[in-house]
């Protein structure tokens, strides 16, 4: 292990590289986050409070996070489906689908709101029949629950992928062999250990919807306390120079988006952890 | 299923082998009819969700022939965007291409306390809302913020303008290419670099000679997804570009614009332009992943 510690040491560049890294971080990054949270320092506690009770922010809120759990739930089912299908089975087309989950990734949010828009409007080639059945989907939760599932659908795909295809055969063929039926096998041994991945997925499709702005509003109709997102209240308030209001709404966001952080992080030690035992 | 049979197994001859596969294979493999609603049900949806949307931006595009097309793509207003968005992504992608190398060289290659913090740090604009990264330049160099008089004083303008469009991309992609290129150098470890420091070469060359040859595909993969989000950037730039027509709209900016003004074709001509970018990028992405898993291979080897 010394011999480890000493060969690193000899290398060059070490200060000067580290520090441009933690300059350059600063700067573009920690500066600029640092002066979010100052400002909202400067809000007292009861002004802080009554801006996030306001009426208009508490739905928006409510919008955002609970139409984007709801979306990554979805995103969970049907990633869990995709992944199956293109890790298990072979059927034609296979890899361009494996190479389709990407898109949304891919697509810029404008471009994606204003798809999503056209596709689902009142008289667009799925919104009218829909429209037939009754169902609005443009311009109402609807229409932003679709657009948290489109950019959603490949954070689920690519994190549990790479976990079930190195999923060790002989354990299954020992079940299998053991007497246990095909569904007891993946309920009981294949779920649990993809278990952390489907959760990690779970909360990078819940942590993008929720601060997701490009492709949602677009079809959402933007409607305040119906059908308007956080993030567009946080425009809103910018263009109105209402800076405090903002800043707040923009804390909570954050600080949501850390705990997320934080979730997946121990999700990853936890999956680390499992790996030996199996 | 292609799978490799254990070790214990290779000694049996094909047919056998072949048998044996494809009994293993049963018993991790569910009926037929269970398969097809399966694969039914995941086309299904990615049809719906992916195909279908962006099937929709060509059709749009194109909806009122060629001509339209190509008028609304020759407009002014739609070149100056094109323009704008080339310059912003071409400054960004190079800051950031420095900014990685420096930053990968620095975390791969030492060891020091702190390290996977650092790295989160580097990775925290992912998880940040887009909003918000326009929002923090805002309140640093706006009206009412921190910086805002200072520059206000000093005829300063960075709001509401090229430069302050650039720091919003600059920061939603910002951990592209460190991101790329950190787990490749690592894995790479330090001994070729050793060897080249030992034989009298300088850190430069060494860094340039024996470094930047094995990660040059990790270096393009980083600088591809970095320019398709700095191109693509909406909602940060929304934010800090004040929306002056001719002047500070994007491509994305440009198409909200269009389509708020019904002028759908126009609107889905440039979008159609932003979603051949992101094809393009899932190709080219494709193919560098390829050489990065058999460099990967040989360098295991």
């Amino acid at each position: 292990m010394s011999a480890i510690a000493t060969r690193r040491s000899t290398l060059p560049g070490f200060g000067l590289t580290m520090g441009l890294t933690l300059t350059w971080l600063s700067v573009i990054v920690l500066i600029p986050l640092a002066g979010l949270f100052i400002r909202s320092f400067e809000l007292s506690p009861d002004q802080f409070w009554s801006i996030l009770t306001s009426r208009r922010t508490l739905n928006a809120l409510k919008t955002s996070f609970g139409l984007a759990f709801a979306a990554a739930c979805v995103n969970l089912v049907m990633g869990t489906i995709i992944v199956w299908a293109l890790v298990r089975y072979r059927f034609p087309g296979r890899r361009l689908f494996d190479a389709i989950v990407d898109i949304p990734f891919a697509l810029p949010t404008a471009v994606a709101g204003v798809a999503l828009s056209a596709l689902f409007a009142e008289k667009g080639f799925l919104g009218a029949p829909l429209a037939e059945l009754g169902i609005k989907v443009a311009f109402t939760p609807i229409g932003i629950f679709i657009a948290m599932i489109f950019i959603g659908i490949p954070f689920v795909v690519r994190t549990v992928q790479p976990v079930l295809i190195d999923l060790d055969p002989e354990i299954e063929e020992a079940a299998a062999s053991l007497g246990a039926n095909r569904w007891h096998i993946i309920s009981r041994v294949i779920l649990p250990s993809l278990t952390p991945a489907l959760l990690t997925g779970l909360a990078l499709a819940f942590a993008r919807a929720v601060g997701e702005y490009g492709s949602v509003i677009f079809i959402a109709g933007n409607l305040p306390n119906v059908s308007e997102i956080a993030p567009l209240l946080i425009v809103i308030r910018l263009s109105e120079f209402r800076y405090a209001d903002a800043t707040a709404i923009a804390v909570v966001m954050l600080i949501a988006a850390f705990l997320i952080i934080f979730a997946v992080n121990r999700l990853q030690r936890w999956a680390q952890t499992r790996v030996p035992a199996l | 299923m292609t799978m490799e049979l254990p070790h214990s197994l290779s000694l049996i001859r094909p047919s056998e082998k072949a048998r044996l596969s494809a009994h293993r294979d049963d018993l991790r493999s569910e009926p037929k009819a269970v398969r097809i609603v399966i694969v039914g049900v995941a086309v299904t949806f990615l049809c719906i969700f992916v195909v279908m949307p962006l099937v929709v931006v060509f059709a749009q595009a194109f909806s009122r022939g060629i001509g339209a097309y190509v008028a609304a793509l020759g407009n002014p207003e739609a070149l100056s965007a094109i323009r704008l968005t080339l310059l912003i992504a071409a400054i960004s992608v190079s800051l950031n291409l420095v900014f990685g190398l420096v930053a990968a060289w620095a975390i791969a290659k030492f060891e020091f306390p702190g390290k996977t913090f650092l790295v989160s740090l580097i990775d925290l604009p992912f998880s940040v809302s887009p909003v918000i990264s326009g929002l923090v330049f805002v309140l640093l160099f706006g009206a009412q913020g921190f910086f805002g008089p200072w520059l206000a004083s000093h005829d300063i303008r960075l709001l509401f303008a090229v430069p302050g469009m650039t720091l919003a991309t600059l920061f939603v992609t910002f951990p592209f290419v460190a991101r790329a290129l950190i787990p490749l150098m690592q894995e790479q470890g330090t001994q070729e670099e050793e060897a080249a420091i030992s034989l009298g070469a300088s850190g430069l060359q060494t860094f340039f000679r024996v470094t930047l040859p094995n990660i040059k595909w990790g270096v393009l993969y980083g600088v591809l997804l970095c320019n398709a989000r700095a191109m693509g950037e909406f909602g940060a730039v929304s934010v800090v570009s004040g929306h002056i027509r001719g002047e500070t709209n994007t491509m994305p900016l440009l198409v909200e614009i269009l389509y708020n003004e019904y002028q759908f074709v126009a609107s889905f001509a440039i979008a159609s332009l932003l979603a051949m970018l992101a094809l393009i990028t899932l190709v080219t992405k494709t193919i560098l992943e390829r050489h990065l898993d058999e460099g990967r291979q040989s360098h295991d080897n």
